[in-house]
């Protein structure tokens, strides 16, 4: 009896609760992709999805294997500051799928600034960040002055970025291919540095200062909300729109500037990656970049929280570079994408079984 | 066939934490009006809850004319002749007053409507039971007294022969009122039989044969109306005495704090809900500003507290004007608003305590540091500080998350906040709204020291104990303007009611 007590306290701290849910969300997409892949090819189904898991370990070499560990830590930096976009203005009552198109621009703005104008890194990244916040502050005010939905106004936002996006960066792209020029090169001062990073990874030259950076503005996104007078009246007019303006809150200002922060945080985050040199742009893509939205999966898998948004941004890139381990000789191409989508599918479930969680403990 | 229409019999109800209907026992005899008392809190929902079939009690059992019954959900009570008339009416606002009497029954032939058939019983109905309606009326132009009117009429349309009345005259007038005793007594003469639940102890003296009370989640008794008085019920309610007249000394008028100069406020259709509106508040009084619920009253206090914009006139306070300045100058200069709803405007339900006792002034250097920074310490002090002084009574003090907090301890927690504000000017609108008797009487002397120490109090209200106990001055607006302006000891109740209808009308 006092130890079934003391369970159910145990279950009823929150902390404890985002764990266990992000963890059942995890498993639970990892049985049905599991299950998917059992129907398509019933032989490779287990060799698949332990190449998923392994991701960077599927080489031996432990050289090798840091290495690519390196990689995915790379793209796991700007699915983080996507990550942190969407909670920062999920916290304000918010929901940011305009990320994608804000991270579209910022990708646009460093690039084209890197290649048109040979601007060094940091100009590039500062671009980038006002862009993004451009774009966010831009869905913020047709929200605030206008009440159009911020999810339909990031969505039209996103297909404008994207266009514009291909069409600017057409003027930098290879003669020869869809892809943009490469960084190192044409315009190398527009290559973050890695300060020595990089040997930490068996060479790895994508390795920059962006991961340690991207942690930093993980834990200031923190510090904002639960320690500052800004964050105290970002959450109150999140939680209560009408009690934040009865207490003299300047509510509607307060809902652009997070659309702007967090637009900033999705622009950021596309200099992380492009700056880095790991990818180029391709002008002729008709998709927004997936990145905004798995930054959705990510933030609910983390629990909304920031410090627990770099376990998960890590956990969702880390499937999601598995996913191109696959044998493409057993699956189709697309299967990589379409287990990891099951995968971040599930992740999105974590506050339905917090809430599961909440009933069982209260009965 | 017994002597009860229904019986519930030592009913136990618990939540997590608290037993909410604890062995309690109600017996409604046939043709008899039966008066369920108790304070917030007490059990009297829970109750009415549980014989509505939407919650499940664990011990005790409901019998119906003497055989025991099992109710699980709303539909079971329906088909048991149960019915209820809901505190706040659950009617279809764009529907007309007959559509929304057969709302859910309605004779259908071949799915054609049959709506001759329906209005002929309807209006039988009404005619056996005194309810006068417009049936073709869309019910969001009708008055509040003809929309509860429909709702008895919903219930007598459905056969109900036990009908549940939840705190009925809360939003009605004093005409109203009366109208509503005596149908409710026709009613019973049919052979109605009805439970009434009130913490009115005038009108369950008028209206009651007999009455139940509950505090606290426990049985006290059922009396003989006839061999009470309001003392001795409120005594069982409260478990104490409790004076009844608020204690106050005469009012010294000082220097008048807030000048109104033809205020008019947008409202929500094309009517501005506020016209031409003038009056003054004087340090050291209490202004009243009541009427029916919906005739200008919230959005005056919107456009004075600068939650709307004005359409047109000017606010001054102290002298100086504050017309156009934001709700945080307002706020800083000296206004402070205890508002209407606790939980659309006055608090942060999923905040702590602590973060809710400094919404109004977070921003002061003693709770942040010039860098931004929040002084938790420092607010826990003075959260805790509060806490004390008002007696809020929560579960994990400061770090309590209001949603958890009883209403009337999220009350008592406004009220700190504004007051301990020290304002020079304090808006307290519908203060005492949805608390218990002593949490009432706490916040009526809250109000009077208010102004004992200087202060200019504007209370909005529609209770009329209230707006006859408490305020110095009675200011009674109908359809946006002032109709009329009294002193509390030279005015009756009656008199009120109909300057509150419109029935008269003085030029102010």
């Amino acid at each position: 009896m006092n130890t079934k007590k003391e369970k159910k306290r145990f279950l009823e701290i929150g902390g404890v609760q985002t764990v266990i849910a992000s963890l059942i969300c995890i498993i639970l997409g990892l049985l049905v992709g599991y299950i998917v892949l059992l129907f398509i090819n019933p032989g490779g189904a287990w060799d698949a999805m332990t190449s998923i898991l392994k991701n960077f370990l599927y080489f031996p070499r432990p050289e090798v294997a840091l290495e690519y560990f390196g990689s995915t830590l790379v793209k796991t930096a700007p699915l983080l500051m996507c990550t942190l976009s969407i909670l920062f203005a999920y916290k304000v009552g918010l929901f940011n799928i305009g990320a994608s198109g804000q991270y579209a621009v910022g990708a646009g703005l460093a690039l084209y600034l890197a290649l048109a104008h040979q601007m060094p890194w940091y100009v590039c990244m500062i671009a980038a960040m006002i862009g993004g916040g451009i774009l966010g502050g831009i869905a913020g005010i047709l929200k605030a002055y206008l009440n159009v939905n911020e999810v339909i106004a990031g969505i039209m936002l996103n297909w404008i970025s994207l266009y514009s996006v291909n069409m600017l960066l057409t003027n930098v792209k290879e003669s020869s291919t869809t892809y943009t020029m490469a960084l190192k090169t044409n315009s190398p001062g527009a290559l973050i540095p890695s300060f020595g990073l990089d040997r930490l990874f068996s060479n790895n030259r994508y390795v920059t200062i962006a991961i340690p950076l991207a942690v930093i503005i993980a834990i200031l996104v923190w510090l904002v909300m639960s320690k500052t007078k800004l964050g105290y009246e970002l959450k109150a007019t999140g939680l209560n729109r009408n009690a934040a303006k009865y207490a003299g809150m300047k509510e509607k200002r307060n809902m652009i500037l997070t659309m702007v922060i967090a637009g900033c945080l999705s622009g950021l985050g596309a200099a992380f990656l492009y700056l880095s040199g790991i990818e180029q742009w391709s002008c002729a893509q008709t998709a927004v970049p997936t990145m905004g939205f798995n930054g959705i999966a990510a933030a609910f898998l983390g629990g909304l929280n920031p410090i627990g948004s770099i376990f998960s941004a890590f956990f969702i890139q880390h499937i999601t570079s598995g996913g191109s381990y696959v044998d493409k000789m057993v699956y189709s191409a697309q299967i990589s994408d379409l287990i990891s989508a099951i995968i971040i599918y599930f992740c999105g479930f974590v506050l339905f079984f917090k809430y599961c969680m909440n009933r069982k403990a209260k009965k | 066939m017994g002597e009860y229409a229904v019986e519930m019999l030592h009913i136990t109800k618990k939540f997590p934490g608290i037993v909410a209907n604890d062995d309690i026992t109600l017996q409604l005899k046939k043709g008899e009006i039966h008066a369920l008392l108790g304070e917030n809190g007490a059990g009297k929902s829970t109750l009415m809850s549980v014989l509505f079939g939407l919650y499940q009690a664990e011990e005790g059992e409901i019998r119906k004319d003497g055989k025991k019954v099992e109710i699980k959900n709303p539909n079971d009570a329906n088909a048991l002749g149960i019915g209820m008339v809901h505190q706040h009416f659950k009617l279809v606002e764009c529907f007309s007053v007959l559509d929304n009497i057969i709302l859910g029954s309605e004779p259908v032939q071949g799915g054609f409507l049959k709506k001759d058939e329906a209005r002929k019983k309807v209006m039988e109905l009404s005619n056996r039971y005194h309810l006068q309606i417009e049936p073709d009326a869309v019910v969001e132009n009708i008055t509040v007294g003809m929309q509860q009117r429909t709702e008895i009429l919903k219930m007598l349309y459905r056969d109900n022969e036990i009908l549940i009345f939840d705190e009925p005259t809360a939003v009605l007038t004093v005409q109203e009122i009366e109208e509503l005793m005596q149908i409710m007594k026709g009613l019973a003469k049919e052979g109605k039989s009805i439970l009434f639940i009130s913490h009115k102890l005038n009108e369950i003296m008028e209206v009651s044969d007999r009455c139940t009370v509950l505090r606290k989640g426990k049985y006290i008794g059922t009396v003989e109306t006839k061999e009470t008085t309001p003392e001795k019920l409120s005594a069982m309610m409260v478990g104490r005495n409790v004076s009844f007249k608020v204690e106050k000394k005469p009012a010294e008028p000082g220097d008048v704090v807030l000048d109104a100069k033809h205020l008019t406020v947008a409202g929500q259709n094309k009517k501005d809900a506020v016209q031409d509106v003038s009056f003054q508040v004087r340090k050291g009084e209490i202004v009243c500003i009541t009427g029916i619920d919906g005739n200008g009253q919230t959005e005056l206090v919107y456009g004075l507290s600068g939650l709307e914009p004005l359409k047109s006139g000017s606010i001054s306070m102290n002298g100086k004007d504050i017309t156009k300045a934001s709700i945080r100058e307002r706020s800083v200069s000296g206004m402070s608003h205890i508002p209407e709803d606790r939980h659309k405007h006055g608090l942060i339900l999923d905040y702590l305590l602590e973060d809710n006792m400094v919404l109004q002034r977070y921003f002061e250097p003693q709770f942040t540091s010039q860098f931004g920074f929040l002084k938790r310490k420092e607010i826990r002090e003075y959260s805790d500080r509060l806490i004390e002084k008002y007696d809020i009574r929560s579960g994990q003090g400061s770090s309590t998350m209001v949603r958890s907090m009883s209403g009337g301890n999220q009350q008592k927690a406004i009220i700190a906040r504004e007051i301990d504000k020290n304002p020079d000017f304090l808006i307290a609108v519908q203060p005492t709204r949805g608390v218990d008797i002593g949490a009432i009487e706490f916040i009526h002397k809250q109000l009077i020291e208010q102004r004992d120490a200087g202060k200019a109090v504007l209370l909005v209200s529609l209770e009329l104990d209230e707006v006859m106990d408490v305020p110095d001055r009675i200011l009674v607006m109908y359809e946006g303007r002032i109709v009329g302006e009294f002193k509390p000891d030279e005015v009756t109740v009656e008199e009120l009611g109909l300057y509150m209808t419109g029935a008269k009308k003085q030029e102010v």
